[in-house]
């Protein structure tokens, strides 16, 4: 039995600890958002924060997960400001990896509220997206940034 | 409305895809036939129905896999029917003849036609709705239609200031039978065409609650993963399980065409019970293949005469008087689509019939196929159309085979299952895009004016062996391998282009922008070879042999100008120009590279033009354009599927690289205002990527790519 702290709430899963944090998301909690690309942190599909951190679930063994506070793309708000410049900026095609960049993006303007096209880089370089909307990405957290700045809550 | 009455009955809650305003629709969407009428419906026909409550379902007949059509085909629906915009929703369209491609004659999304093989069904479509509404508003009120009119959602009669919502109509409307010819707008009244209006699908991506075949779960269901043969047309010649058999949650191991499929509760169990069998492999005829010798082979075959795709004048009677001649050899290699969703399909088995949950771009044929597998008739098999985690082509297979092996899987266990592709599953899957050798040579006269032009193309056939062949492959030609080449735009007076198929049992297919995707890299790159080779600028060389083309040069001046392409470049920086048409667009790129020890190649700064004749969204063909662009570019710098021992050599994103945010160049795009015929939006961004950069890599070093990925 595993207790999990996720988007506030509790739930125990009977898996073993090595499992990956992902499968046990998708398939035993039905949090569905987190998507899976490769397997092994190459993609940041899987990105999900471990406590505000944006961590690669795929490769997290959900054991070392234990405690944690973990949040999932359904535990953003809606009224979340880099939901809202998504929305804006209508930044995702096929969607898939979208959930993941969603993640990295909040996690990067936790850590640095006005980032820099080269924060931006450092920090989304591991979010693959195959249909390559990472122009509006980049424009998306910027916005995302000033709502922020001009006290749009998060 | 079975469908959905029998999914709730089993308790089966999925999301459909959640369109538009954050409305969960709660049950996948389905219906039986084409009309979806009852009494609480206006279904005037297959793509429209209006509910009491004002909402406008429009069925939508193509899969959505990020271009936007769940936003831009309804945009024309609702246009022509005067529909209120916050009150469409999306449904995926069931497999029905009234859903096939308007060209194709099956039910299927590709080839970057959706927009203008739907156009005018769908604006017929909306218009008849509106004309239904109409009549019906005004039998109500006992006046002529001509004194009533529809806007946003409503029918009014000025006149006595009264009016109808479209739902309060549904009920009248319904008994009217469908007029014969319906009048459409005229373009200077549409409301939504040409307006960047905002995606449907955005809000449920953002949310993450946008169902894709991977999301889809039905009671019971268990995951499997297949063993494949590790080298293509090998075999399973023994296999020991017993390990595999013991493991947890592992339920089944059967043997299926493809390979042998280990179905488990969940994927992790399904994964390490693969990774515990132990399979001996017949290898096949590929054992001990790889690309090196397939490279060689390549070239010594185009040394040979090819079947003839093209043939003006006399080449080799022009070339042999040329005063200058240039000759050069391109390369290009296989390429996986990397769809960002892996391969995978739910195959729901009963006695008496079958559900698929699948995000596919073939919906008859995948269909189809499955039926056939399962004994089953065809309309017993209902496949849902999820969303798709991209397509590339990659899900629009002609042999269904991520459908078929599902079907398989199902078929041996009587149970509800998914199948799911690991990353390495579908790098290594096949399907590739075609290895490519050409073999190009042209002649200049005295004033740099190219008089010859001979093209040997080398490479698999996509189309070879599929039901596609009679209409695309003709005395030996397969027009897929020789598009972009065969009609070079250039007014070079004697021209010949030839090709050789030859055959490897290695799966190939259309990735976006299909032959395209090598032939503008060779011709683009090679106009550029002859510009420098005449001494002249490669823009202006260009426009001086497409004086019968103003259209075409008419954009290059566009992306020039926009490039600034006669300004001096800051030290260090290169620049270099493409423009190629494909699937009835035209896109013109230009890119500013650098290169240096440290950061070796970088592309800072693409512009492209593009023109694709009317549009529906201006924020949807710009974010097409980026995505040709980041996608072109990912084979230009990365891209490489290659073969050792049989066995591909890459697996993951680790050894298969993608274009990433730190990469990124800056992409300017630009529409050229047109009234023209639409052309497609989803490929044509790609082709003229991997020139523009080439072209850049030699004004800024003098040393010519031939050869792709780029290597500085
Ligand atoms: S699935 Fe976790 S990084 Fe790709
Ligand atoms: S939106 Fe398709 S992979 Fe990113």
């Amino acid at each position: 039995m595993i207790l999990l702290h996720i988007n506030g709430k509790t739930h125990i899963v009977d898996v073993s600890p090595d499992i990956p944090l992902l499968w046990v998301l998708r398939e035993h909690l039905g949090l569905l958002g987190a998507k899976y690309g490769c397997g092994i942190a190459q993609c940041g599909a899987c990105t999900v924060h471990i406590d505000g951190k944006a961590r690669r679930s795929c490769r997290t063994p959900v054991g070392d997960a234990l405690g944690k506070e973990i949040t999932t793309i359904e535990g953003i708000p809606d009224d979340h400001p880099v939901k809202m410049a998504w929305i804006d900026d209508d930044v995702p095609q096929c969607g898939y990896c979208q959930p993941g960049q969603i993640m990295a993006a909040t996690a990067l303007l936790k850590e640095k509220p006005e980032p820099t096209d080269e924060d931006i880089d450092i920090a989304m370089a591991g979010n693959l997206c195959r249909c390559g909307t990472y122009q509006r990405i980049r424009r998306s957290i910027h916005r995302a940034s000033k709502m922020m700045a001009e006290g749009v809550k998060s | 409305m079975n469908m959905i009455i029998n999914i709730s009955r089993r308790e089966f809650i999925k999301t459909g895809s959640l369109i538009g305003g954050g409305l969960i629709l709660g049950v996948i969407p389905g219906f039986n036939g084409a009309s979806g009428q009852s009494s609480q419906n206006f279904a005037p026909n297959a793509f429209i129905r209006v509910g009491t409550d004002d909402i406008v379902t429009v069925i939508v007949n193509k899969s959505e896999m990020g271009q936007g059509v769940y936003t831009s085909l309804p945009m024309v629906v609702a246009d022509e029917m005067e529909a209120d915009w916050s009150k469409i929703r999306i449904e995926p369209a069931p497999v029905d003849p009234a859903y096939n491609h308007t060209i194709w004659g099956i039910q299927g999304t590709g080839g970057s036609t959706s927009t203008w093989t739907t156009w005018d069904q769908l604006r017929r479509a909306g218009a008849t709705a509106r004309v239904m509404l109409v009549k019906a508003a005004a039998g109500i009120w006992g006046v002529s239609p001509i004194a009533c009119r529809a806007e946003n959602g409503f029918v009014f009669h000025d006149e006595t200031k009264r009016q109808f919502s479209y739902g309060s109509l549904v009920e009248k409307a319904a008994q009217l039978s469908p007029p014969q010819d319906v009048p459409l707008k005229e373009p200077k009244d549409y409301k939504l065409i040409g307006k960047p209006v905002k995606r449907l699908d955005t809000p449920s991506k953002v949310k993450g609650s946008a169902v894709f075949g991977i999301d889809v779960k039905v009671p019971g269901m268990l995951t499997a993963v297949v063993a494949r043969t590790p080298v293509f047309g090998g075999r399973v010649k023994s296999i020991s399980d017993e390990k595999a058999r013991a493991m947890q949650g592992v339920k089944f191991i059967e043997r299926i065409p493809s390979g042998i499929a280990v179905i488990a509760d969940n994927f992790w169990s399904a994964v390490s019970g693969r990774n515990a069998l132990d399979i001996k492999w017949d290898e096949g005829p590929l054992a001990g293949f790889s690309s090196m010798k397939q490279r060689k082979q390549y070239a010594a075959l185009s040394k040979k005469t090819g079947a003839v795709a093209r043939k003006d004048g006399d080449p080799g009677a022009a070339l042999a008087k040329a005063v200058k001649k240039l000759k050069a050899e391109y390369e290009v290699p296989y390429l996986a689509h990397a769809t960002m969703e892996p391969m995978n399909a739910v195959v729901d088995l009963r006695e008496d019939g079958c559900d698929i949950w699948t995000g596919t771009q073939f919906q008859s044929a995948d269909r189809n196929s499955a039926a056939e597998i399962l004994g089953l008739k065809p309309e017993q098999v209902n496949l849902h159309t999820t969303f798709l985690g991209g397509g590339f082509g990659r899900r629009a297979n002609p042999y269904s085979d991520f459908v078929s092996e599902a079907a398989h899987v199902a078929k041996a266990v009587r149970k509800p299952v998914k199948v799911m592709w690991t990353r390495e599953d579908d790098t290594r899957g096949g399907y590739f895009r075609p290895m490519w050798y050409d073999r190009i040579e042209a002649g200049l006269d005295g004033n740099g004016n190219p008089t010859a032009w001979r093209h040997r193309i080398v490479g698999q056939s996509i189309i070879k062996g599929t039901p596609f062949e009679k209409a695309l492959i003709e005395d030996g030609i397969d027009e897929t391998s020789v598009e972009g080449a065969k009609n070079i735009p250039y007014d070079i007076p004697n021209v010949l282009v030839e090709l050789h198929s030859p055959e490897y049992p290695i799966p190939v297919l259309w990735w976006r922008s299909v032959g395209h995707s090598h032939t503008a890299f060779v011709v683009e790159s090679f106009m550029d070879e002859l510009a420098h080779a005449a001494g002249r600028d490669p823009l202006e060389f260009r426009r001086e042999l497409l004086n019968k083309d103003p259209r075409r040069r008419a954009l290059l001046e566009l992306v020039a100008q926009k490039a600034g392409w006669r300004d001096p470049l800051p030290e260090g920086r290169g620049r270099g120009i493409a423009i190629h048409k494909s699937f009835g667009s035209y896109v013109a790129q230009v890119a500013e590279v650098s290169v240096n020890k440290k950061d070796g190649l970088r592309v800072h700064k693409v512009v492209c033009a593009v023109d694709c004749g009317k549009i529906v969204n201006p924020s949807i063909i710009e974010a097409q354009m980026e995505s040709g662009v980041v996608f072109g570019l990912s084979a230009a710098l990365f891209g490489e599927i290659t073969f050792k021992k049989g066995r591909v050599e890459q697996g993951n994103f680790n050894d298969y690289k993608l274009v990433r945010m730190n990469h990124m160049p800056l992409i300017e795009v630009h529409i050229m205002p047109s009234e023209e015929k639409h052309g497609g939006i989803g490929e044509p961004g790609v082709p003229p990527v991997a020139p523009a950069v080439a072209n850049a890599v030699f004004a800024l070093t003098g040393n010519r790519v031939r050869r792709l990925p780029i290597r500085v």
